[in-house]
């Protein structure tokens, strides 16, 4: 374990945290931020699994409604809702916000500075066990009487708050919902100061902010979103909690009448609950789909062999997505009801938010842009996050327009366009990320020949299933339907006949594209067992300090030696290097080990011409 | 590996693009307003098309000649760090663009949304409900009779709580189809009794929200060559039988809107009369799914 090789002279070695003995501590209630991410990505496996078995129910109901299946029999309508709620909330809470930022930034944020563990550990373990303690509630939800909730994952009252009067599932389901959200927001509070505290005070010698890799950028960036958009979920939920258990009126205003019962409330405002409920969902978006930026140009640069174009840029790019996704929210309400001259305001916002999007999709296809590009399965992801990212988000650009939305909103094409950004693409995002760093986690290769293939299948899969929805939305589909037929057969609306052909096409897609996903998990578990050994240090040629360590890195992370920072993250190819990539820690003959220099080098300082 | 890649990404995008062409569109527009959102709606999809083939060429391009095979393992990759003019050049570019859009998304909406709804509007309240819809017509009089939630009697098909004992509600109407006359501005008046519901018509390219305790007008014209049914859906979510909340529009000519309108309605059998002539126009005019 004492690594000499690494030892650079003139360097002391630190103390070294012995890792805890006893099998509880060690993998159960671990304060180490490696095995926390790994628990976190647990989660995330489980929660998926969850989530993605009931898009299929969901898909198979909206094309063979009133079918007796097996073991579940025919779905009702407030099952198909209670599903689509579940699945709503499963994945964007339960994955697509646990893995990225809460897996793996926390086992490799602090690693990518040279920290040997998060600011606070014991913080760092209560975040996840409070995160799962809300998982297991939102679970729960499925087994009390009434059933899980049937208002979707964005919870809209007055359906969400006049308790079962409103429908079957709104009375404990809805209450569990809503604790399951409060203990979420809580959690995912403590990750992030947590995040912060340790980025911004953990970082090793050398390692200055404009030397960071991108993904502590993005993991950065999440952090704070998180930190100033999930209090007012919070607060939202607390207030609908006390509006549905203790008579307040917070959401309710006054002469509500439901199935002939006149509702005992008065003063409140549903359109509240929108507002606070966007202002923190729409940096949610961001939340979900930053991190997969940020793995995404990590590994560009790692297997184009290039250096990240325009680091500089991709930096505030990063930072101008984050702050101007605060002031977005609107655009989810343009026919809420809310005033139609801020509609116009949140119209024009959004539409500019397109355009650190766009500059991070040139930037991207800058690094590829005289490369030597390695097709390894993790770069086959971050490639497909590339395509994917475009083909969901450029449609954003339609539905950010007031005029655009009357048609538009809430019908498929918004489905189509939310799903292919901030659902496939993140997730192609994660995908990366596990092929990439799955061997510096657990020293072992997953199956590149089984990667490929739940690629290939995977790529194609998710164009099949989200580019049709935008078809079915400009026929006019609305979203949100159990079923198109009666369960004799029957349509229910005209206007959506000729869609049939294409309801039947995105089903099968999708069956596929799931099953493909088996592939994957096979691998994942497979591999952690018999997969191809390594114990190279740095089996990608990578530059970042997580390949500076052992495979997989011990307890403290450094071995009680922690790294010092030479150079910008991705030194690839430099002309007169014996290797093409130059690591992190390499020593700068012109630099004092330690001493960071405004612009010295490095990818901060933009404008190289070679 | 690279060149398979850069096939199939050119594939899904020629796909895509196919599909956009393969005549799955919007139905035909009924409103005045409708053909200025469909001329700003292809203006937006060609502006995101192009940038969606551009990105996809360009990824593709990227992958197919880049990359690292037998012949080129000697060589290195271009060292660059980026280029300041290209950074600016494409966010002026982008920016001006994308604004741009922003700002001509705006004209028909400001149209619709800032400005009252013309006077010679026919005014309807329209009242949603789980999982139904409840339209109330002023009389001949022109005069709403005043609701309130006490006189909710659904077996009396007074959903929406008319007083029955104020004389401005004698000629009031309350029915199950929206009828609006086809040439004339039309106001409605939205309310929700229970939860939030929105008022979709895809043929009238608008929606509106249902909010309870609000009251949100709205307007729109019907073209006169346009009678016909157009089915109302409810567009968001509120309750099991979400999916089957609808109801029709009937867009009427302005003659035979008018007729209807100027119907007695006060005693039982002027009722039923006006019932039969609003089921023999039903009959009348097909329903238009197109």
């Amino acid at each position: 374990m004492a690594d000499a090789a690494t030892v650079h002279e003139g360097h002391e070695a630190v103390h070294r945290h012995e890792p805890p003995k006893s099998f509880i501590r060690k993998y159960i209630f671990s304060i180490d931020h490696k095995v926390i991410g790994i628990q976190y990505i647990m989660l995330a496996l489980a929660a998926v699994m969850i989530g993605m078995a009931l898009s299929v129910l969901m898909r198979m109901n909206l094309t063979w409604p009133g079918t007796e299946w097996p073991i579940i029999g025919v779905i009702k309508p407030e099952t198909y809702l209670a599903f689509l709620t579940i699945h709503g909330t499963m994945m964007v809470f339960f994955v697509l916000t646990t893995a990225p930022q809460g897996g793996f930034g926390n086992y490799f944020l602090p690693i990518q500075i040279g920290a040997d563990d998060m600011a606070f550990p014991v913080l760092n373990m209560l975040s996840f066990w409070v995160t799962l303690v809300g998982f297991v509630v939102l679970v729960a939800a499925f087994f009390v009487s009434g059933g899980a909730p049937i208002g979707g994952w964005t919870a809209y009252p007055t359906l969400s708050a006049l308790g079962e009067a409103a429908g079957p599932g709104q009375g404990t389901g809805m209450n569990l919902w809503i604790i399951s959200i409060a203990i979420f927001c809580v959690g995912s509070l403590l990750g992030a100061l947590n995040f912060i505290t340790t980025l911004l005070n953990l970082r090793t010698k050398g390692m200055s902010l404009m030397r960071m890799p991108l993904t502590c950028w993005a993991w950065f960036t999440t952090a704070v979103l998180a930190l100033l958009a999930f209090p007012v979920l919070l607060a939202a939920g607390v207030l609908l909690y006390l509006d549905r258990n203790a008579g307040t009126s917070f959401f309710i205003p006054a002469g509500l009448s439901v199935t002939g019962k006149i509702q005992d409330h008065a003063g409140g405002s549903p359109i509240l609950w929108q507002h606070l409920f966007w202002f923190f969902g729409h940096p949610e978006v961001y939340i979900a789909i930053l991190p997969g930026m940020g793995l995404t140009s990590h590994i560009l640069s790692t297997f184009a062999r290039k250096p990240v174009f325009g680091y500089r840029a991709m930096v505030f790019a990063i930072f101008a997505i984050g702050l101007l996704g605060f002031f977005v929210w609107g655009h989810h309400m343009f026919i809420s009801g809310m005033s139609p001259y801020s509609a116009m305001a949140f119209s024009i916002l959004t539409l500019s938010i397109g355009v650190p999007s766009a500059v991070k999709t040139f930037n991207w296809l800058g690094t590829l842009w005289g490369g030597k590009i390695r097709f390894t399965t993790p770069m086959l992801f971050a490639l497909g996050f590339v395509s994917l990212f475009v083909a969901g988000g450029i449609t954003g650009l339609v539905l950010g327009q007031t005029s655009l939305d009357l048609p538009m909103h809430d019908t498929y094409f918004v489905l189509g366009h939310f799903h292919l950004v901030m659902g496939v693409a993140a997730i192609f995002g994660m995908f990366a990320g596990i092929y990439f760093w799955f061997p510096k986690m657990f020293g072992r290769f997953m199956s590149e020949r089984i990667g490929r293939i739940h690629f290939w299948i995977t790529f194609i899969g998710v164009y099949c299933i989200f580019i049709p929805m935008h078809i079915m939305g400009i026929v006019g589909m609305p979203r949100r339907y159990a079923q198109f037929a009666e369960n004799n057969g029957v349509q229910i609306y005209g206007f959506l006949e000729s869609l049939h052909p294409l309801v039947l096409f995105v089903t099968v897609a999708a069956i596929i594209t799931a099953l493909t996903q088996l592939l994957f998990f096979f691998n994942f578990f497979w591999s952690l067992f018999k997969g191809k050994k390594t114990t190279e240090k740095n089996p990608w040629e990578a530059t970042t300090l997580e390949w500076t360590t052992e495979t997989p890195p011990p307890h403290d992370n450094f071995a009680g030696i922690p790294p010092v920072v030479y150079r910008g993250a991705y030194e690839y190819s430099v002309p007169g290097a014996p290797n093409d990539f130059v690591m992190q820690t390499e020593p700068d003959p012109s630099e004092e080990p330690g001493v960071t220099k405004a612009g010295s080098g490095g990818n901060g300082h933009d404008g190289h011409k070679h | 590996m690279g060149r398979a890649l850069a096939v199939l990404i050119w594939l899904l995008t020629l796909a895509s693009v196919v599909l956009f062409f393969s005549g799955w569109w919007f139905p035909v527009t009924i409103a005045e307003h409708g053909p200025r959102i469909d001329q700003q709606f292809l203006i937006t999809i060609v502006v995101v098309g192009i940038a969606f083939v551009a990105a996809q060429i360009g990824l593709g391009y990227m992958v197919w000649r880049y990359g690292a095979n037998k012949q080129n393992r000697s060589e290195r990759a271009t060292y660059t760090h980026g280029n300041n003019r290209l950074e600016v050049i494409w966010t002026v570019v982008t920016a001006a663009i994308f604004i741009g859009l922003a700002v001509m998304g705006q004209r028909v909406w400001a149209q619709l949304h800032f400005n009252q709804a013309p006077a010679n509007a026919f005014r309807i309240r329209v009242l949603a409900q789980q999982f139904e819809w409840s339209f109330h017509y002023p009389g001949p009089d022109g005069k709403f009779g005043p609701t309130d939630p006490k006189f909710i009697n659904e077996e009396e098909q007074n959903t929406v709580g008319l007083n029955k004992s104020d004389p401005s509600s004698q000629d009031d109407l309350i029915a199950k189809q929206l009828i609006v006359p086809a040439g004339r501005p039309v106001e409605l008046i939205l309310r929700a009794k229970d939860v939030t519901h929105s008022f979709w018509v895809p043929q009238l390219r608008f929606k509106q929200d249902l909010v309870p305790g609000m009251e949100i007008p709205v307007h729109f014209l019907v073209m006169p060559d346009k009678a016909g049914r157009y089915q109302i859906a409810c567009a968001e979510l509120c309750g099991m039988n979400h999916y089957k909340m609808q109801s029709e529009m009937l867009a009427l000519p302005e003659a035979e809107f008018n007729e209807l309108v100027n119907m007695p309605r006060k005693t039982i059998e002027e009722r039923a009369a006006v019932s039969k002539k609003i089921q023999d126009f039903i009959g009348k005019y097909p329903l238009i799914n197109n």
